[in-house]
């Protein structure tokens, strides 16, 4: 084994695991993971703006309960508990089944960073805004269609932006609800195996994650600064 | 100011019944959501009073969850005053005069940023028991501080230049026009200001590196849920116990969030909090910086 160079023992690695799969499940976790928590979010974010208490309390504990709970505990908590003592499945095939058990964690956490980068978007929001439309005549949902909410959005892109980001490094922690085919996994297993090339294999995740990651920021960056609202 | 100003106009008579209804419309949605989750405890026989009465006995606390508790808080406090010298370290670097410098400060510090910290912590846990840099009994714990370090180290970079670029020009300039160089105006000027700043934005980020450290979890450190997994465990109530150690959790993380906000709002009170508003506004337009603050108190994930 020790004969090959570590150029060619590298490479081997590569046929030997399926690291652009693992990257495509991660992909996937964030994606589906990130639809549901830009539901659940804007629903939360709708409650906590609303003028009802009982749903401005629930948004607020939602938040305030999730945003500070770890996401390994949602995670465990959603494989120990809800599936093997609740009895809760969310499909048949048991692989399936982990990585929607996986999603909905990702999700219930995600929503309540949702939430909050959507209310600090309408907090950006001037309220010399809210009452010239007012004084014009707009009532309340023509003014938060018109003018509040458009700003507001504007305004959020950024903390978004880097909720996403943050989701799709969290998308790791799946391997602890059991999707054992994702970055963090194989991670483990090759380094398990080929000792001698740990530096290398992590680089080439690290560097993985850099490319992931980055344009997401980049873009974001420049999507808030072309939009954002000149005051 | 406050979205309630922003969206509404005190509610008249009729806008008044509207809200009562909506409010007993909201009252059973939740209550329906509550019903359903308790129902489904309740057919599981997750209510049994054996389930829940070891959490009402010394043994568990003494044994199980205020040690997990305490490694928890060793892990965190480590790594965040470990993560405000390499941030230090770093975010000078980033301002330092010399391009070489900026540039390797640059990528160390947006590299570290990218990185899952769960993966950092496999690697490390690996690189440390591999090369046997600490005692074996120590791996697990050393993985965990240094991935925190490194990842939340960053995070205070950014802090700490978006800081300094936060504060008014006329501080450098004063330092200059009394005969200080660029580096000392840096040093004894422009820092220090910056770090007390971000104080409120520190104790923020301490959230983050308290939930993170419950990733150690995955390489064996014994922390708060690892214990709660043994406690279920010993006790067959993982479900009960898993619970416990979140509401702890949630509280440890609350009361942190309550006092950033109150230190946020008391150097904004004080007009010393100039410097803090400007980290504020700063954190979250600067180029690719994960918005701190502008999320609202500990917003950070």
């Amino acid at each position: 084994m020790r004969s090959d160079g570590f150029v060619s023992q590298f490479a081997d690695l590569f046929d030997e695991y399926d690291v652009l799969g693992a990257f495509w499940v991660n992909i996937q976790l964030t994606l589906w993971s990130a639809l549901f928590a830009a539901i659940l979010g804007t629903v939360l974010a709708l409650f906590r703006i609303s003028p009802i208490p009982s749903l401005r309390w629930a948004g607020t504990a939602y938040v305030n309960v999730f945003r500070n709970t770890p996401l390994t505990i949602i995670m465990v908590f959603l494989t120990l508990g809800v599936w093997a003592q609740l009895h809760v499945t969310l499909s048949d095939d048991f692989d399936t089944n982990f990585f929607r058990l996986a999603v909905v964690g990702l999700s219930v956490y995600t929503a309540s960073f949702v939430c909050e980068s959507i209310r600090s978007g309408v907090n950006t929001v001037p309220i010399g805004q809210a009452e010239a439309a007012r004084s014009i005549g707009l009532s309340f949902l023509p003014a938060a269609r018109l003018i509040i909410l458009p700003q507001a959005f504007r305004g959020s892109i950024a903390p978004l932006g880097s909720t996403l980001i943050a989701l799709t490094k969290n998308s790791t922690v799946a391997s602890v609800v059991g999707v054992a085919t994702e970055t963090s996994s194989l991670l483990k297993n090759m380094i398990e195996f080929h000792s001698s090339l740990l530096v290398a294999i992590f680089l080439t995740f690290a560097l993985g994650y850099v490319i992931l990651v980055i344009p997401v920021g980049l873009a974001t960056t420049a999507l808030s600064r072309r939009l954002a609202v000149k005051r | 100011m406050s979205t309630q100003n922003v969206l509404f106009d005190a509610p008249g008579p009729r806008g008044r019944r509207r809200i009562l209804v909506g409010n007993v419309v909201g009252v059973l949605i939740v209550l329906g959501v509550l019903a359903l989750v308790v129902q489904r405890f309740a057919e599981n026989g997750q209510f049994a009073a054996a389930l829940w009465t070891p959490f009402l006995h010394a043994d568990a606390w003494v044994n199980f969850l205020l040690p997990g508790l305490v490694k928890t808080l060793e892990a965190a406090a480590l790594a965040i005053v470990l993560a405000l010298v390499f941030g230090l370290v770093f975010g000078l670097g980033r301002l330092a005069s010399s391009r070489t410098v900026r540039w390797l400060s640059s990528i160390v510090v947006e590299f570290f940023r990218a990185v899952p910290v769960l993966l950092m912590m496999i690697f490390f846990s690996f690189l440390f028991s591999v090369y046997n840099v600490f005692q074996s009994a120590y791996v697990p714990l050393a993985a965990v501080v240094v991935s925190l370090m490194l990842y939340n180290g960053a995070v205070v970079a950014e802090l700490v230049r978006s800081g300094v670029h936060g504060l008014p020009r006329g501080q450098r300039e004063a330092a200059m026009a009394v005969g200080l160089t660029s580096g000392q105006s840096l040093r004894s000027i422009e820092v220090p200001q910056a770090l007390s700043a971000m104080l409120p934005a520190l104790l923020s980020q301490l959230v983050v590196v308290l939930k993170d450290s419950a990733l150690g979890y995955t390489i064996g450190y014994l922390e708060l849920l690892q214990q709660a997994r043994h406690l279920g465990a010993k006790d067959g109530n993982i479900l009960q116990s898993l619970l416990v150690a979140a509401v702890i959790f949630i509280v440890v993380n609350y009361l942190l969030t309550l006092v950033a906000g109150r230190v946020r709002r008391r150097r904004r009170r004080t007009g010393s909090g100039q410097g803090a508003i400007a980290v504020t506004t700063a954190v979250a337009t600067d180029v690719g910086v994960t918005p701190i603050t502008g999320l609202g108190e500990g917003g950070r994930i």
